[in-house]
């Protein structure tokens, strides 16, 4: 490794702009002539729309036009599409209800938007938008799963009776029932996952441009994804075929997730700028985030593990509703099915399998893909079945997982997957090392004196990154292909802009993609520059989520690397007048190896530009693209640990300690890791003693603020013990997994695993916050 | 529209506004001063994405009305740097990764500078309190404790 190679901490290169305020976020773009939108949201969750004046506001002052759902129908402007087809298991397709863009004729949810207001200023369209008289007729709502399954319920949609969106399942029903007829043990669990709400710190924006000389539109916007959105606005929306929008995502604030999606904002601002003739620029206000960005999470389940007498696993159960809101979102259906039910091995060895998943509309915000999006929930149920069980047989929790583990590679799953490589013995081993597993008991017992419970719990977790084959998800129902692309540019003085269809918006992708080119060149990565997040620069890509970038993102890069190295290499060669294989690369300059002959890359680069010597045939010039295809998921898997002290008295948890023991294979750059293990483990740790989005029986939003909506603050978090083992990646050229959602997987089952360890009382739902402890203690048990 | 006249001292510079009298501080900052360092993350006071320093204390700017700084100074995050020589606390917190998307940072930076001037040599405790107004929602906040003892340390080298 180099000193700005793979492998070292380099610092990253977007930071300057970032440390002295001048990174440039969408709301931090004016256009001349821009017009502000503010919308009309439903103060109701369930509501007929009888009519709406705006007479009133258009008379106010420097509103431009109120335009409404309807507006939309007559225009054509398409509905908001679900990406995945998931059938359920009679074979019929999921049942889908229309989710237009603003709502002509039923409102569904607390926010949803009906209107809109473009004015002169953000108050203006605000002040505006009060004045739009909306007549709601008021329908009966459901909030939770239990009340839309109950019979008589609240219809959502008609295509969808019962509101039941599909009735999916996975794995041999007979062969697990079998196994549970035969086994000697039986544990059972029931639990529910909680919904959370993303809240990246930068709200959602959008500034759409209409060009009228040239038809032709341009989106800012913040985005995970801005080719995915274009190909979506084009071609299911109908806003502008794609060679007539140009989606540009600058620097994005954080995503999680809730920047994937193509929300009715961005397809509204565009609509709206053509109307008016002039830029339209919204930017969310963070109650408006709390209603309408994609919520994530919001199952309930029941799970059963069978066990031989030895404690071997038999086979796993289990029945998930899953809470998907008032209308399906772009990648939502895939969330409770394959990016969950497949994670249902685990690290271990279970020779059958049957999960059942019933998607469930109700009137409440739409639910998608929000950091590890299924695979938190399924590692959640696993790990707690599999603490519950050692607890239950009286063994170690750390023996029983032992004895279970997954040791021999590659591994088929009873749930489609291939797990390709790992060693999580390893990841177990170090993770006990690092917390003393040994000396626990002596550490519980000491706190047991002063009045203190303490508690230790494991969370061994696997998730499949590196989304993934195209083939595969293809035959699965997805909509994309979901490889991505990457050009190499090579400037005639030598210097490389990577273009790639990831995207960046916290990541340090400026980096790390210029740390791997860097150090095929031996180059320093100040002559690499990354450029992503616009669709006039970069051609095509998939975008970054499901920790994809360095698996899928930079194997492109890599590829097309090969490609300019190799004809870098002809040039080297024809011009030394040696052989191809003859040449090596070190240093920023092709060798002839055993000899002091040698080519600067900024000579071959300048020799392919002027094209004066070139070998015969060759195009001048020096630039390739390579679109890369994973030839598989990519497995990271982990153990965490956590010891905590719960207050008897108040239910109270405090972090004595929280160790992470992570494999993601080769590590590009350590610090960004770390960072990216840390700020999951916050959400992990989040979800599993905070964080929380409660609707009341109406289908209010009750946590709509950060008032009420409790996210992890500096004073809340322990400092995190991080380690990492190492098995290379055997799937992608770059041998990466992926870092960037683990810590969400894996943290919220250690955390509740040590506060019922601690408390002796299994009966413990997220949020663990201080009054559920408590009560858990002192009152349900 | 009636306007008010302010004077006030923002980053070391006189500046004269003529403004409605709604406007705050925040709104000041970013559309009328362009100082678009400062951003809003909730507008409610609550995530302090918006902080800076006003007669050298930390301020929500959401919060703040612009007609309160009429003669007083105002430091944002366009302030720290002299030329092309980022102030220690910034170099910390690249020297130490103390940031993700950089959405919240300015706001973080403000409240560590604040806390270093009035205490150079914080607790870890006094550092977790110190920040607990800022959210951060990518990092987990390990880092950023860490760009703090390594801001105090690099400012002491300084003085």
């Amino acid at each position: 490794m180099g000193v700005e190679g793979i492998g070292a901490s380099v610092v990253r290169k977007e930071d300057k702009r970032f440390i002295t305020g001048k990174g440039h976020y969408t709301d931090d773009i004016r256009l001349h002539g821009m017009t502000y939108a503010h919308f009309v949201r439903s103060p109701h969750a369930h509501a007929r729309v009888a009519g709406i004046d705006a007479s009133a506001a258009l008379k106010m002052p420097g509103v431009v036009a109120v335009l409404t759902g309807r507006q939309l129908v007559d225009d054509k402007i398409g509905n908001l599409i679900c990406g995945w087809m998931i059938h359920s298991k009679d074979g019929s397709p999921m049942h889908m209800g229309a989710w237009p863009a603003m709502a002509p004729d039923t409102v569904r949810f607390v926010g949803q938007a009906v209107a809109v207001v473009i004015a002169e200023t953000r108050n203006q369209a605000r002040d505006a938008a009060e004045a739009v008289a909306v007549d709601y007729k008021e329908l009966p709502a459901v909030s939770t799963i239990k009340a839309a399954l109950a019979p008589g319920a609240p219809q959502l949609h008609p295509e969808a009776p019962g509101n039941i969106v599909y009735d999916w399942s996975i794995g041999d029903k007979a062969a697990t029932d079998a196994a549970f007829a035969g086994a000697a043990h039986v544990v059972a669990l029931e639990l529910t996952n909680n919904r959370l709400i993303p809240n990246a710190m930068e709200p959602r924006s959008a500034i759409a441009d209409y060009d009228a000389a040239e038809d032709h539109y341009t989106l800012h916007t913040t985005s995970q994804n801005p080719h995915v959105a274009r190909l979506v606005l084009s071609a299911f929306y109908n806003i502008a075929p794609e060679h007539k929008l140009r989606v540009i995502a600058p620097d994005v604030g954080g995503g999680f997730g809730s920047k994937i999606y193509v929300y009715p904002e961005e397809m509204v601002a565009l609509w709206a700028a053509r109307k008016v003739q002039r830029p339209v620029k919204w930017t969310a206000d963070r109650t408006e985030s709390f209603l309408t960005d994609a919520h994530g999470r919001d199952h309930v389940s029941k799970a059963e593990m069978a066990f031989d007498a030895n404690h071997r696993m038999l086979g796993l159960r289990v029945a998930t509703l899953a809470n998907f809101g008032a209308y399906m979102s772009l990648f939502s259906s895939a969330v409770p099915t394959y990016l969950y039910a497949t994670l249902l091995s685990g690290q271990y060895v279970i020779p059958t399998i049957y999960a059942e998943v019933k998607g469930v509309y109700t009137n409440t915000t739409p639910v998608d893909a929000y950091r590890g999006a299924g695979r938190p929930e399924a590692n959640y149920l696993l790990e707690r079945l599999v603490e519950t069980a050692a607890r239950t047989l009286k063994v170690d929790p750390a023996e029983l997982r032992r004895k279970n583990f997954i040791t021999t590679f590659p591994y088929q799953t009873p749930v489609i997957m291939t797990y390709d490589t790992g060693d999580y013995h390893a990841s177990l081993d170090a993770a006990l090392k690092a917390i003393d597993y040994a000396g626990f008991p002596a550490r519980k017992a000491a706190a047991r004196k002063r009045g203190v419970l303490r508690g230790l719990g494991l969370s061994c977790y696997i998730e499949a990154c590196g989304i993934a084959p195209s083939k595969a998800v293809g035959s699965l129902g997805a909509g994309v292909g979901l490889w991505e692309s990457a050009e190499i540019r090579v400037n005639p003085v030598g210097t490389i802009e990577v273009l790639t269809g990831s995207h960046s918006h916290g990541q340090g992708h400026e980096t790390t993609f210029a740390q791997v080119v860097a150090e095929r060149l031996g180059i320093p990565i100040a002559q690499v520059s990354v450029v992503h997040g616009d669709t006039d620069k970069v051609q095509f890509g998939m975008g970054t989520y499901g920790s994809r970038s360095a698996a899928v993102g930079i194997s492109a890069v890599i590829k097309a690397m090969e490609k300019m190295e190799a004809k870098a290499r002809r040039i080297a060669a024809h011009q030394l007048e040696v052989a191809e294989d003859d040449i090596v690369i070190e240093n920023g300059e092709f060798k002839v190896a055993g000899t002091d002959k040698k080519l600067a890359f900024a000579s071959i680069a300048l020799a392919a530009y002027t094209a004066h010597n070139l070998p015969e045939g060759m195009e001048p010039g020096l630039k390739e693209t390579a679109f890369y295809d994973p030839s598989n998921f990519t497995f990271p898997a982990g153990a965490y640990a956590a010891e905590v002290e719960v207050d008897p008295a108040t239910g109270r948890t405090t972090f004595v300690n929280f160790v992470a023991a992570d494999d993601f294979g080769r590590l590009i750059n350590p610090m960004i890791v770390e960072g990216q293990v840390h700020g999951g483990l916050a959400q992990g740790i989040g979800q599993a003693l905070m964080e929380g989005a409660v609707y009341d029986g109406e289908g209010q939003l009750v946590t709509a603020s950060y008032m009420d909506y409790t996210m992890p603050r500096a004073a809340d978090l322990p400092s995190f013990d991080l380690r990492h083992t190492t098995t290379i990646c055997p799937s992608n050229p770059a041998g990466v997994k992926g870092c960037g959602e683990a810590g969400a997987i894996g943290a919220s089952a250690a955390t509740v695993n040590a506060i019922t360890d601690a408390i002796g009382n299994n009966r413990l739902e997220m949020p663990a916050t201080p009054d559920r402890v408590w009560a858990a203690i002192h009152g349900n048990g | 529209m009636k306007t008010i006249d302010l004077r006030f001292t923002i980053n070391g510079a006189k500046e004269r506004v003529s403004i409605p009298p709604h406007r705050t501080l925040l709104e000041l900052l970013r559309d009328d001063l362009q100082l678009i360092g400062t951003k809003e993350g909730c507008g409610h006071g609550e995530c302090g994405a918006c902080t800076v320093m006003l007669d050298g204390v930390t301020v929500n700017s959401c919060l703040v009305l612009a007609a309160e700084i009429d003669g007083r100074s105002v430091t944002t995050i366009e302030g720290l740097r002299s030329g092309d020589k980022l102030h220690p606390v910034q170099q910390a917190f690249i020297d130490e990764s103390g940031y993700q998307c950089g959405f919240c940072t300015s706001g973080v930076i403000l409240s560590t500078k604040a806390l270093l001037d009035a205490n150079p040599h914080p607790s870890d405790d006094e550092i977790r309190q110190a920040l607990a107004g800022n959210f951060c929602r990518c990092t987990g906040y390990t880092k950023i404790f860490e760009s703090v003892q390594a801001a105090a340390k690099g400012l002491e080298g300084d003085r």
